[in-house]
């Protein structure tokens, strides 16, 4: 039941109520980039990649088209002046972080060979925190056995001890992960029998 | 106790409360606030109990310990009343005086008065005091009035009239049409118009509804929230109650940092004592409304203040925000229609029912009503809470409550709205302080922080200061914020090195614009104003750091310490300061500082008598640096 019509990049869409941008936009074959979006996952909004100008009663606005849920006569615009320059910065800052991941080919799109900005040490995994791993254990494994720790640019994907004793046996969340973060991860419990993170775990619940 | 039944009952209780204070004459109030307790004022309370003791005087004087006074600077703040008599950093020691004195002869002892700056006069009464003359204390005014775990305190002095006025005399419709033409706004920093909040989730379906006290004051310098819900609890629960029955909601929340371990217990205390006398439960007044509060502590992330995250954080997850386009007030605590309002905001709601939307719209200006409360901190003579009606200027607020700027120091700055809020400089000095006219001038209203800064204080420093601590306690969810934050930290502390170029300055610019149009909470939308509106006021200063100097001699890197030869006695003092033992030179011959190992600590030039020792920058230091060599 299609019963909400806006236009997306000047194509008149009709989609249904409760779909979001992004999803209404991927079945009019509008493609918008996303390092965190998953359709069988709950919108999250961190990567921002998908942010779109949207226009409503004459105002116009920048939202998280994975989050932005469709409205009547709503105008979007994926590939603005100002869209596009948010997604070159944000390339630039994941370059930034590293040379590899997901974000190299949007790099290659958006014609980005280099950043202007640097770190003096990079982090060993080329991980963008984009979160496909924890919500895919928390809400299709139901297991939350990946979690986040860490706030910041400390922010970090760790496994929870104990409950990710059986992760090696799973491995579903490599598929979501275009880092080969997970492989590092979950290798790297299995090597060490979970015993020093769980007695840090232990000591700090 | 019995319950209170109905709101004569209140009424009834309040008589019999006020029949029973009146036995006693007077009444010593003590401010126990947390700024007063760390100047010990609970020894100072001890002291008042012993002496009256001795005396015979306990059944003729009261002791109160108050909540937070404003005055903090003067700590700790004693008032006698009934002739409001105001004591200021009163120690124990004072005590054996100010009863044997003040309360048995009426004498005033002019030591502990407060001297007025401008005039060297002393003032005896506590509404004389330039501080407290030129504010207009509505919703902070009580804090020194009650006995802060005393709920009979709060009812003498008109407590939860409000409320049975509420809930006698209005119908939920009319409590909210009450406060939507009061034009109440919010006083947490978004100045969102409360009434209309209220009305979203009135409307908005599902059920339970829940109304939330956010007093999860992060801001560095800011703690108004604190001073209130550790002082008058109370007038906090009562707001919530009125807002819970405008709304149709029967569970609230009060969301309380744990590092706020006062407010904690007060809220705690009130809560049950609310709960003993049957204002909170069932029925209450015999109204037929039910309502129950919980306390929730937060576990200390400045980022769980942020409406979506602190929800977030309740639910037992992670405090983190959540996009917000479908709105909290429709779907907010476990999905159901939600509204949070700051402390402040509902603190001001009992006096909206019990006055009228019109005597409240009397204060303040025409889009900004009632008071604000601001901690005016920093590079100011007074410094402590003050509450002033919307509106008023800058210079009103920094002068003439706040005495000026100490040591003939001259006004540079004033950071108002926490750490993403903007720094005004002195030609916006006549500003009125409201919602809109600080947005108009890239800062904001905030949570009411108001830093004042001197001539010496360094614009690109502070910056750095404050993106460091957005940086610091970003949730690093979101890649503009978390990535964005560092790199401009890092921007900025290579222009504070002197290590950065023009284009470098153009690069935070640019980056600024993407963290604030591309950040999915208001932590990161923000984060940029401390830049921003310093580049737009004190681009010279960002300029001169390029250069390699700082014209205010703060940033470590780019100054050098010098002792001027013609001006050295050869006295010693700077040699016996010198923490690393780098200054040389004969008992009265010219000393030297080796540059090479000084550590800029400052020492020296505290220690000199002669203002022989000189802090250098840029082409000074340049000039004296070539005349070294040379010669």
């Amino acid at each position: 039941m299609s019963n909400i019509s806006l236009t997306i990049d000047g194509k008149n869409i009709k989609a249904e109520k409760g779909t979001t941008i992004i999803q209404a936009a991927k079945n009019a074959d509008i493609d918008i980039p996303n390092l965190c979006h998953d359709d069988r996952l709950e919108p999250y909004g961190a990567c921002r990649f998908c942010m779109v100008e949207i226009e409503k009663n004459g105002w116009k606005k920048l939202v998280a088209s994975c989050c932005y849920p469709i409205e009547e006569g709503l105008i979007v615009n994926t590939k603005t002046e100002k869209v596009k320059n948010i997604r070159k910065m944000l390339i630039e800052l994941l370059l930034a972080v590293s040379p590899s991941g997901s974000h190299t080919s949007l790099a290659k799109e958006y014609g980005i060979k280099e950043s202007r900005f640097k770190l003096e040490t990079p982090p060993e995994s080329p991980c963008d925190l984009c979160g496909l791993c924890v919500r895919y254990c928390a809400e299709i494994k139901k297991k939350n056995a990946v979690c986040f720790v860490g706030r910041g640019v400390n922010r970090s994907v760790a496994l929870v001890p104990g409950v990710s004793d059986a992760c090696s046996s799973c491995r579903e969340c490599f598929d979501v992960c275009d880092a080969g973060k997970m492989v590092y991860l979950v290798d790297m419990v299995q090597d060490i029998s979970c015993s020093s993170l769980k007695s840090k775990f232990y000591q700090n619940p | 106790m019995n319950k209170l039944q109905s709101a004569s009952d209140v009424e009834k209780l309040r008589k019999t409360l006020l029949n029973l204070k009146n036995n006693k004459k007077s009444c010593i109030s003590i401010c126990s606030g947390t700024g007063c307790h760390a100047y010990s004022s609970d020894k100072v309370v001890g002291a008042f109990e012993k002496e009256l003791k001795k005396h015979n005087l306990e059944n003729e004087v009261e002791i109160k310990r108050t909540g937070c006074h404003g005055f903090c600077e003067k700590g700790p703040i004693v008032v006698i009343y009934p002739e409001e008599i105001c004591y200021l950093q009163v120690k124990v020691e004072d005590v054996q005086d100010i009863i044997s004195l003040t309360i048995k002869s009426g004498v005033i002892i002019e030591r502990l008065l407060y001297t007025d700056l401008k005039t060297g006069k002393k003032i005896v009464h506590e509404s004389d005091i330039p501080f407290y003359k030129n504010q207009t204390r509505l919703i902070f005014g009580n804090n020194r009035k009650i006995e802060s775990k005393s709920i009979d305190d709060y009812i003498t002095l008109n407590g939860y009239n409000a409320l049975a006025k509420a809930l006698s005399e209005m119908t939920p419709e009319k409590v909210l049409q009450e406060i939507k033409k009061a034009n109440l706004r919010g006083r947490g920093g978004g100045g969102f118009p409360a009434g209309r909040k209220w009305e979203s989730v009135r409307n908005a379906p599902g059920e339970p509804k829940y109304v939330i006290v956010n007093c999860d004051e992060g801001d560095p310098g800011a703690y108004m929230d604190r001073s209130l819900m550790e002082g008058n609890p109370h007038s906090v629960i009562e707001g919530l109650i009125i807002g819970a029955y405008a709304i149709g909601s029967n569970e609230g929340y009060i969301y309380v940092r744990q590092e706020y371990p006062l407010a904690v217990e007060n809220t705690e205390l009130a809560v049950k004592q609310a709960e003993e006398y049957g204002l909170l439960g069932k029925n209450i007044l015999g109204s037929g409304f039910d309502f129950s509060i919980k306390i929730h502590m937060g576990a200390g992330a400045f980022v769980s203040g942020e409406s979506s995250a602190l929800m977030s954080a309740i639910e037992g997850k992670v405090g983190e925000p959540r996009p917000k386009y479908v709105h909290t007030s429709e779907k907010g605590l476990w999905d159901k229609p939600t509204c949070l309002n700051n402390v402040e905001t509902w603190v001001n709601v009992p006096f909206i029912i019990n006055k009228g939307a019109d005597w409240f719209r009397k204060m303040g200006t025409e889009n900004s009503t009632g008071t604000k409360i601001f901690s005016l901190v920093g590079n100011v003579n007074n410094t402590g809470l003050v509450e002033v009606p919307m509106g008023m200027t800058l210079r009103e607020i920094i002068y003439d409550i706040g005495g000026g700027i100490p040591n003939g120091k001259k006004f540079k700055a004033v950071q108002t709205g926490g750490p993403s809020g903007g720094c005004i400089p002195e030609k916006q000095l006549d500003l009125p302080v409201d919602f809109d006219e600080l947005n108009k001038v890239e800062s904001m209203m905030g949570s009411g922080g108001m830093i004042v800064m001197d001539e010496d204080t360094c614009m690109v420093d502070i910056a750095r200061y404050f993106v460091k601590f957005l940086s610091d306690e970003s949730c690093g969810k979101c890649i503009p914020c978390r990535e964005g934050l560092r790199h401009m930290l890092r921007i900025l502390n290579s222009i504070t090195t002197g290590k950065a170029t023009e284009s470098d300055i153009k690069l935070l610019e640019e980056l600024s614009a993407t963290i604030q149009a591309a950040s999915l909470c208001a932590l990161g939308q923000t984060a940029p104003n401390p830049v921003l509106s310093t580049l737009k006021y004190f681009r010279k200063e960002y300029e001169a750091h390029l250069r390699g100097e700082c014209p205010a001699k703060v940033c470590k890197d780019l100054i050098q310490y010098y002792i001027n030869p013609e001006k050295c006695k050869g006295c010693g003092l700077c040699i016996k300061k010198c923490p690393t033992g780098v200054i040389s030179g004969q008992k009265k011959g010219v000393h030297t500082i080796d540059v090479t190992k000084c550590i800029k600590c400052g020492a020296c030039l505290e220690a000199c008598n002669f203002d022989a020792v000189l802090k250098l920058s840029g082409k000074d230091r340049k000039k004296i640096n070539e005349q070294v060599i040379g010669g």
